[in-house]
């Protein structure tokens, strides 16, 4: 039942090895195994987004997927948006959150910014209901998402030019 | 919210997946891309000894066409699905029903067939696969057999696949000349699952009359439920608004028993039907028309 399986994860370019029990959650691997802990973990059923990370590339949830189905695939959390972390590096998702206060508590800010950063990348100029509805599978307790939507405006303007 | 333990298999081809359904029967059950089934194992409410994860399974995850229509490999994500320029083309009710399926986050890891085996009463692709005349292969070590989708689906969470069997194509057939269709829900959020929901087709004849029409509701029973005398009432006529009406009617108040629960009474639910209906019905007549 609880037989250990082995497996390679590359999370934000570094590849990990690991033992873990097939039971293991993949937002429970990546926090607890690896100690990321900006993926947040609210609901785990699928429903909340603050545990979306990038699994190949795609925005999925880490919360109903196994940490041993990762094995040999590659992730990005949070954490890869901005290498160093620091405050003139932030990415232009992380910094125009900041400047339309898209974040109260910041608890969900994880789980949007991992759901937009491909959802700009297909869609440059995106619209305010393309916003809406890119979003609409991320839930924000605080802000009322107004201000997470024009963060989203500043963003796609900011990212244009890159 | 910690799922049980359970022992895990990572078959790369179908006839190793094939050999654990047999060999572990009822206590295994097929992983796909587990966006119900793990909810259901964190919630506790499922409890498999045996996982068999199919997300190896390379040969199931294809869109082919097939004789007018698309074939689909039950591992084919739902966002694969969505995104295919051979679905829009060969059966588009599909391709407009896609985005009304949960989040892209779910879609992504979602697969059709996945979608279909739940088959949740709340769930958009069971009716729409009712309503196109969908066909299911299954397949189990010591065979594989086609089942009608009315064959298929056969109650709340439940189909007609033995436990050893897996689903593993769709095929979705052409619809016939000058036939229209739509489909439309109600729910409360995009993306969550609908309140009501319909998917309809209409099919004229050389004069314009209704020769046939389909109008299959999801989220109002225990499966999809079709309304058989709504559309009875419309075969042979002239699809006006008048006729269009008196047929979401009977849909509403005859052809189906909705439940009621917090989200929507009884009484709102079949509002939602009618309206629905009339949407739906006219929507396919007008694009039957352009057929
Ligand atoms: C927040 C949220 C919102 C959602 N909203 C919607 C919605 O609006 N509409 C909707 O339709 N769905 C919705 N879903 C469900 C989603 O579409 C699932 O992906 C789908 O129901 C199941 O597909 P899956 O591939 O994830 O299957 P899994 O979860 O892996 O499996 C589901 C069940 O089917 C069985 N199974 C899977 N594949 C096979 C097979 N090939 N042969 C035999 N048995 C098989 C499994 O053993 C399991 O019992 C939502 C899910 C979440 C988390
Ligand atoms: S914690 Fe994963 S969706 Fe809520
Ligand atoms: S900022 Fe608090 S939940 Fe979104």
């Amino acid at each position: 039942m609880n037989t250990l399986h082995t497996i390679t994860v590359t999370i934000n370019g570094q590849a990990y090895e690991r033992e873990v029990e097939p039971r293991l959650l993949l937002s429970d691997f990546i926090r607890h195994e690896i100690g990321l802990t900006g993926t947040h973990v609210g609901c785990e059923h699928g429903v909340c987004g603050a545990c979306t990370i990038l699994f190949d590339g795609e925005p999925v949830r880490s919360c109903i997927m196994f940490a041993v189905q990762a094995n040999g695939h590659e992730i990005m959390t949070i954490e890869g948006l901005t290498p160093d972390a620091s405050e003139e590096n932030l990415h232009p998702l992380q910094a125009s959150f900041r400047e339309a206060h898209g974040l109260q508590c910041g608890f969900c800010t994880g789980g949007f910014l991992m759901t937009l950063l491909p959802f700009l990348k297909e869609n440059p100029d995106p619209s305010e209901q393309d916003i809406r509805e890119a979003i609409s599978g991320n839930i924000c307790r605080c802000t009322g998402y107004q201000h997470i939507v024009d963060a989203v405006k500043i963003a796609a303007a900011k990212m244009e030019g890159q | 919210m910690k799922p049980p333990p359970f022992e895990y298999f990572a078959p790369t081809t179908l006839d190793e997946a094939l050999d654990y359904m047999a060999d572990y029967g009822d206590e295994a059950k097929p992983l796909a891309g587990g966006q119900s089934l793990i909810p259901t194992m964190n919630f506790r409410l499922a409890q498999p000894e045996v996982l068999v994860d199919l997300n190896g399974l390379a040969e199931l995850a294809y869109i082919r066409p097939a004789a007018g229509g698309v074939s689909i490999g039950a591992m084919t994500r739902q966002r694969s699905v969505e995104r295919s320029p051979l679905v829009a083309e060969q059966t588009p009710l599909i391709h407009e029903t896609m985005p009304y399926i949960a989040h892209p986050q779910i879609r992504n890891r979602g697969t059709f067939g996945g979608n279909l085996a739940h088959t949740d009463p709340a769930s958009e692709l069971p009716a729409v696969a009712t309503a196109l005349n969908a066909r299911f292969r299954a397949q189990s070590r010591s065979g594989q057999r086609w089942l009608t989708a009315d064959e298929f689906f056969v109650d709340l969470f439940t189909t007609a696949l033995e436990p050893e069997e897996l689903l593993v194509e769709i095929v979705i057939p052409p619809l016939p000349a000058r036939t229209g269709y739509a489909f439309h829900e109600i729910s409360r959020r995009h993306g969550d699952y609908a309140l009501v929901g319909v998917a309809a087709t209409v099919t004229l004849d050389d004069s314009g009359l209704c020769e046939a029409a389909r109008l299959v509701y999801f989220s109002v029973g225990d499966k999809p439920v079709e309304a058989v005398q709504a559309t009875a009432a419309l075969a042979g006529q002239k699809l006006s608004a008048a006729a269009i009406d008196a047929a979401a009617e009977i849909a509403a108040t005859q052809d189906i028993d909705p439940p009621g629960d917090i989200h929507a009474s009884v009484a709102y639910r079949r509002h939602l039907a009618k309206v629905l209906a009339r949407q739906v019905l006219a929507a396919a007549t007008a694009r039957a028309k352009q057929d």
